[in-house]
């Protein structure tokens, strides 16, 4: 099993068949990219040496995007087309977001997720944080010196169906193979676990800037193990910002700031809590658009006051991933503080308090994230070697259910199951003849559905007359590594079937994506062509060196004739590879993992059966 | 050939009884996954992916049924062709079903009292009461090979778990 160590240079595999993959921690506040280079993982600068990238996006009227700093900068001149911490927005619709009433924007109330009218037209979050994403991802081209294979985006633990969607299609939109959507505290554990040998209980507190998730994990050897997560997907530093702005505006005699003041307030807001950090009391000095001055002082004490609610929100959901856990606080060996928000005196001093310890706070809480999806985008990308490789245990955050009679909840999947899962039940029709049967999917922990979050609807039809109560109908729930769901119903008696990846109330619709992908090809028609192809060569390539492999390894499972018809795939691929058309490659690769099925589950096989040839073999009939 | 229809037991190479080794069966299930995970997939055709994902997903409801001793002792009829019959069987005796209803009672008025030490102190009875009702269960099963036993306990063990949720609920609802 896996060794609780950073590879050495020499351990991981040869360097030419490195794979250039990513970790990206897509923030609130700020977003990062990490990889592993020669065995040590690393945060990639940009051109001036800085690793945060602010997460703010300015559509400019000429059609350019501007993003990172200089956006942040021009925020108070230009509010509306500035979007400032996005990743509130992911996956929600208007009603959703808190503070809306503050926010500068021109939002746009449409059906699903909200959207926001800018210069260049009205864009969805998931566009958005695209740009961000894309940015990222031509720093680390720029930085290795290649294509990427694939990144790990991470996620708030904390984070529902809709939002997790949401972020992969932001990936998708941004021209990266997202190899694993990998949980925040997770990542942040993988970072600290490996680098400190740590074997245990653990928490992970993650307070980052719009988001709070805390993890329960058990650390062993090789073996990251999430007993329970929780959280709030829409408490963070961002709140501590606006709690103090409220405090400017009362104390300032402000009634109602102009969005440009507000936006100044804000971020003026920002600076002095992050200068309370280590200050004991801090001056706030600002003129406002009609040449008032604001000249305030506050005390560290008084910040803390004005905020203590919102930490001991923040304890609510600790206490409930232990009690899920069927832990208390004494049984955890370590507390590891994540995010830029635990930087502050009073949320550390209320975290050492519940669990009877001083946090941990030796790792970066900036980057610790990023880090740690690095470390794992290298794992999934394959560049160590088995023995090296450490086992993650990840669960969903929130329970799935079916909307049954009388607007209440059949939970199908309870929260902080461990994934990949899936859970079936039937369910029957209501009335005689009854031909349709609609299914609600929502997720939440309460009993009404009009508490918990809708996260798609569909129907059932073509089932054959019946008495009611006659029909089975066997709804199933799949949750995949990503923590993403599909659903399918099939009717038991007949095998009428449907089938629904759940594209969520709050999401993207797929031709809506299309849609998005084809007006960025359009702006760099040929840059795209150019990538299209580039990125089916390199997933043919990726795909003929991880069968020959096998091959080497496992040929034996293949007897002649296989082997030449797998050969041959192999031969057509690789001359299609070789062309300029992504699509003929396209296809090729369809037929070829059409062919190398087989083989695949043979190979699955005799994996399995090694696993148990450490046990009592006899025992088991095969 | 390998196949899905392989019971739980036989998947981690245990013996179909009621009685497990918990540290065993941990072992063989971390060494399943460390096999068929899908993070080990990753970089793989999706072939290996798709299959990767069904078998992660087969260890881990394995797990989850033999580790809790409600859902392995369930498990364990159906593969003797048992239906407990939650629904529908009322076999339970005065005595226990009185009991639920005291439970239910204190529960209910622990609740509108939002009195936290009481819920505490019901959760730690259930507790108890769990305890012992497994170890009938693994009598019923191992020794005296009674699953009609076995299907009485198991039931009681249900209406114990579905309880000790309401009290969690309940602690949790007094938290926010």
């Amino acid at each position: 099993m896996a060794l609780l160590q950073i590879s050495e240079p020499g351990m991981s595999t040869a360097p030419h068949q490195h794979r250039l993959a990513v970790g990206i921690d897509l923030g609130t506040t700020n977003s990062l990219v990490a990889t592993v280079r020669n065995g040590v993982p690393q945060c990639l600068q940009d051109e001036n040496g800085k690793m945060l990238l602010p997460s703010v996006v300015r559509y400019l009227p000429d059609g350019k995007v501007d993003i990172g700093r200089s956006a942040q900068a021009a925020q108070a001149i230009d509010p509306r087309n500035t979007i400032v911490s996005v990743k509130r927005f992911m996956g929600r619709g208007l009603k959703d977001v808190a503070h809306v009433e503050t926010m500068p924007y021109d939002f746009v109330d449409a059906e699903g997720m909200v959207r926001l009218r800018t210069v260049q037209g009205v864009k969805s979050p998931v566009e958005v944080s695209a740009e961000i994403l894309k940015n990222l991802r031509e720093r680390a081209e720029h930085s290795l010196g290649g294509d990427l294979t694939g990144a790990v985006i991470t996620v708030p633990a904390y984070f529902d169906d809709a939002q997790r969607q949401a972020t992969k299609d932001a990936a998708r939109l941004a021209g990266l193979n997202v190899l694993r959507l990998l949980n925040e505290p997770t990542a942040a554990a993988i970072a600290y676990g490996l680098e400190n040998a740590s074997e245990g209980i653990y928490a992970v507190y993650d307070l980052g800037g719009g988001t709070f998730d805390i993890s329960i994990l058990r650390l062993s050897r090789g073996v990251f193990e999430v007993v329970a997560t929780s959280g709030d997907a829409a408490l963070g530093g961002d709140d501590f910002d606006h709690r103090l702005f409220c405090w400017i505006l009362d104390n300032a005699g402000i009634s109602l700031p102009s969005d440009r003041d507000s936006r100044r307030l804000l971020m003026k807001a920002r600076e002095v809590k992050e200068r309370l950090t280590l200050d004991e009391s801090v001056p706030i000095r600002t003129a406002l658009e009609n040449g008032d001055e604001v000249d305030l002082v506050i005390e560290r004490e008084v910040f803390a006051e004005i905020t203590a609610n919102l930490v001991s929100k923040t304890l609510k959901p600790v206490k409930k991933a232990l009690r899920d856990a069927n832990l208390s606080p004494e049984d955890v060996k370590g507390v590891v503080m994540v995010g830029g928000a635990t930087r502050m005196p009073h949320v550390q001093r209320a975290v050492g308090e519940l669990f009877g310890q001083t946090p941990l706070t030796n790792l970066d809480p900036d980057t610790v994230v990023a880090v740690g999806a690095a470390m794992q985008a290298n794992v999934l990308a394959g560049n160590r070697a088995t023995e090296d490789e450490w086992l993650l245990l990840d669960v969903i955050p929130l329970s799935l259910g079916i909307e049954t009679m009388g607007g209440l909840v059949e939970k199908i999947i309870p929260r902080n199951s461990t994934i990949p899962t899936a859970r079936a039940q039937d369910f029957t029709t209501f009335k005689d003849g009854q031909s349709a049967m609609a299914f609600h999917v929502v997720q939440g922990e309460r009993e009404l559905v009009s508490d918990c979050r809708s996260l798609a609807r569909f129907e059932l039809r073509g089932i054959p007359p019946m008495v009611a109560g006659a029909a089975r109908i066997r709804v199933t729930f799949q949750v995949d590594a990503d923590g993403l769901l599909s659903v399918a119903a099939r009717e038991q008696t007949t095998g009428v079937e449907a089938r629904v990846e759940v594209k969520p109330s709050y999401g993207l619709a797929d031709d809506e994506i299309a849609e998005m992908l084809k007006a960025g090809f359009e702006h760099a028609q040929n840059d795209m062509e150019v990538r299209a192809l580039k990125e089916q060569q390199v997933e043919a390539e990726r795909v003929i060196e991880a069968t020959e492999k096998a091959l080497q390894a496992d040929g034996e499972l293949l007897n002649d004739a296989e082997r030449v018809e797998l050969d041959v795939a192999i031969a057509a691929l690789r001359s299609a590879a070789e062309g300029q058309d992504a699509r003929a490659i396209k296809i090729q690769l369809e037929v070829f993992n059409r062919a190398s099925n087989e083989f695949a589950s043979r190979r699955m096989d005799k994996s399995i059966r090694g696993a148990l040839a450490g046990h009592k073999i006899d025992e088991i009939r095969i | 050939m390998l196949d899905m229809k392989q019971d739980f037991f036989e998947l981690f190479g245990l013996e179909p009884r009621f009685a497990v080794d918990l540290d065993r069966l941990e072992q063989a299930y971390l060494e399943m996954q460390g096999r068929v995970h899908p993070d080990r997939f990753a970089h793989l055709s999706d072939a290996e992916k798709r299959l990767s994902m069904q078998w992660a997903t087969r260890a881990n409801e394995a797990f989850r049924t033999l580790k809790s001793p409600l859902a392995r002792g369930q498990y364990l009829l159906e593969l003797k062709g048992v239906d407990p019959a939650f629904e529908t069987n009322t076999a339970m005796s005065a005595e226990f079903l009185m009991e639920q209803m005291e439970w239910r009672e204190a529960l209910e008025e622990a609740r509108e009292a939002a009195d936290e030490d009481v819920l505490d102190d019901l959760a730690r009875r259930i507790r108890r009461d769990t305890k012992g009702l497994v170890e009938q269960l693994q009598a019923a099963f191992d020794t005296a090979g009674d699953l009609e036993a076995a299907a009485d306990t198991v039931r009681r063990l249900k209406f114990l778990e579905k309880l000790q949720h309401e009290i969690n609920d309940a602690l949790t609802a007094l938290e926010s």
